[in-house]
């Protein structure tokens, strides 16, 4: 037997939050309940996941407005695309795993195809569940950024969550938005005048040693990294990219621009394949931007069940080893 | 569309039957412009699209999104040359579309799709879409206290999709009793027979196991339709309705009716201009 004790996969419930770290309960849940006592068309529904995806606090509020699907991810975005006809907003909440594997025709043809007004809310995004591959969707992005009219949203935090579901309510066309649950840590509201816009990127920190362009809980990561490396004399620049698609093509290239020297590392809760990485790659190819250019992310692998925490430094995108990443490429 | 008290039953039926006639006679010409097309299908659902849209439908043939109106969802798409017929003898679209039915930048596609045609509520086509979609906007009228239905047109194929009987869990859980699924029973598929690709008789006994209010008919025998239809519409049952109709595939036409059943019926170039001339006769038409 190991000396060393094991950490244990966690419940269902893992949190991303580090210890100390402030953090807001269930804030899309509490979120959506605010906005829906000013907009009666939002309806809530759910694949048996409404405890799982924060969806019971606005079950609890709003009763009479909540839709239990029953576990069928094919339905409720059959269901999500008739409510929107008959001119109701519904969150349809499940996993992002079901979501883009199991469901995507009936998002793509249902939803997308029609422009309906479905909101997809769904957990456990990229490696956010120590519960091996069936839980893990390291490919959703990839999967869903083919998809013609699908806006697809990755917040940072609680403050990206409860900004972001009102500005789903007042863009019109289906989103999905890979939500972060449970206890979500608070690191945006640091960042004076931050405001979540749809498809657009966020400058929240300026540094002329490297910049790292990141969406989702990397952004956090982006942030603890480039706070401990400052005090170490390297200055490190943070571009969130809340929203993968549309891409913010403009911010993206003016930040790049800015330092021609400075190597560019995207750093995404998503696999190396098909995500923020290689949008940005192709936009700058494009575009012919030439820069050192690095991904952060998860490798093209099933990936192994276990403790969060061991996970993310097995597969490089806790804040330890995204620091360890900048230093091999940083002078 | 709905009728007086003082039109006899068999004036009823002799007008529907009259409808059937111009929806077969609207379908054979688009499937003569295109050389091609599901006429298979469409002359086998003319009586229950006759009923559906000139005996059981709200409708405002004028203003196709009236809110007020009941929504006919058709998840089979390829069935659209039938819809789009019955859409024309309804006066939602109109009679000249049929000389661009398929072609380039036509409002008639090949395949139904909502952004295309008045009066295609959905886009259909990924089959075992429709009735989840059905069962959305069903309990979307409930919130909207509407008076308005929801019918959806699938197949017989289209029961091999799980997905379609989510829907019909999903319905009968939800008490949908605004809403009515037709099934068009021809016995075929893509590849072959469907009782032959995946068996789903008995199909009347899935659906009343499922919760639903049931009926099987004759789906070309107009009387057996309207009473189909009239009992599954008074009814005061909470459940959903499902009309499960066995049709004959090119019916109306007898040299189709004969043929080899296919998923797309063959028909040559110069036959075209027989099947609208057998057709008239069927109908006593000169």
């Amino acid at each position: 037997m190991s000396a060393k004790k094991k950490l244990k996969t966690s419940a269902m419930i893992a949190s991303i939050a580090g210890e100390d770290q402030p953090t807001t309960a269930a804030p899309f849940g509490h979120a959506l309940v605010e906005a829906a006592a000013k907009n009666p068309k939002i309806v809530g529904m759910t694949a048996d996941l409404g405890k799982y995806t924060d969806l019971h606090i606005f079950a609890q509020a709003c009763p009479d407005r909540y839709y239990q699907m029953g576990m069928a991810e094919q339905l409720l975005m059959m269901a999500g695309a008739g409510m929107a006809r008959e001119g109701f907003i519904p969150f349809v909440t499940t996993y992002s795993v079901f979501a883009s594997r199991r469901a995507y025709d009936f998002i793509c043809l249902a939803i997308a195809e029609e422009k309906l007004n479905v909101k997809i809310v769904s957990a456990l995004p990229g490696l956010t569940t120590g519960y091996g591959p069936s839980h893990q969707a390291t490919e959703d992005i990839a999967i869903f950024r083919g998809m013609p009219n699908l806006t697809i949203i990755d917040p940072c935090d609680a403050v990206d969550i409860e900004q972001s579901v009102q500005a789903m309510i007042d863009f019109d066309g289906p989103v999905y938005l890979r939500l972060l649950r449970g206890k979500v840590p608070r690191v945006l509201d640091r960042f004076e005048g931050y405001k979540f816009e749809i498809g657009k990127a966020k400058r929240l920190l300026d540094g002329e040693d490297a910049l790292i362009i990141s969406s989702g809980l990397m952004t956090m990561r982006a942030i603890e990294a480039a706070d401990e490396l400052k005090e170490k004399g390297t200055n490190v620049g943070v571009l969130h990219c809340a929203t993968i698609k549309p891409l913010d093509t403009g911010a993206i290239l003016e930040e790049v621009r800015r330092y021609p020297e400075r190597p560019v590392f995207v750093a995404e809760n998503h696999s190396v394949i098909g995500g923020l990485g290689e949008s940005i790659a192709s936009l700058l190819m494009k575009e012919g931007v030439h820069v050192k250019f690095n991904q952060i992310g998860l490798p093209d692998e099933f990936l192994d069940a276990g403790a969060l925490p061991t996970l993310h430094d097995r597969y490089g995108i806790s804040t330890k080893e995204v620091i360890k990443t900048l230093k091999q490429h940083v002078a | 569309m709905s009728q007086t008290a003082t039109v006899s039953r068999a004036g009823v039926i002799e007008a529907l039957r009259q409808r059937a006639y111009k929806i077969r006679r609207h379908a054979l010409r688009m499937g003569e412009v295109q050389g091609q097309g599901y006429v298979g299908q469409a002359l086998g659902i003319a009586d229950v699209l006759a009923v559906s849209y000139f005996h059981a439908l709200k409708l405002d043939p004028k203003n196709p999104d009236w809110e007020g109106r009941d929504r006919f969802l058709l998840s089979i798409g390829h069935y659209a040359i039938a819809l789009y017929a019955a859409l024309i003898e309804a006066g939602v679209i109109s009679e000249e579309e049929i000389e661009d039915y398929g072609s380039d930048d036509s409002i008639l596609p090949m395949s139904g799709m909502a952004n295309y045609t008045p009066g295609m509520e959905i886009t259909g086509g990924s089959l075992g879409h429709g009735l989840g979609i059905g069962v959305g906007m069903a309990l979307g009228l409930k919130r909207k206290e509407s008076a308005s239905r929801i019918f959806n047109l699938l197949s017989d194929g289209e029961l091999n999709e799980g997905s379609t009987w989510e829907a019909v869990a999903s319905a009968a859980h939800w008490k949908l009793d605004n809403l009515i699924a037709i099934v068009d029973v021809n016995d075929q598929q893509a590849d072959d027979k469907s009782s032959t690709v995946l068996n789903y008789e008995p199909i009347a006994d899935k659906w009343i196991a499922f919760g639903w209010e049931t009926y099987r008919v004759d789906g070309n025998d107009l009387e057996a339709l309207v009473e189909a239809f009239d009992s599954a519409l008074a009814s005061d049952s909470n459940k959903p309705r499902v009309i499960i109709c066995d049709t004959l595939m090119g019916r109306g036409v007898p040299f189709l009716e004969e043929r080899d059943k296919n998923h797309f019926i063959r028909v040559d170039e110069n036959e075209w201009s027989v099947a609208l001339k057998q057709l008239d006769e069927v109908y006593g038409v000169q």
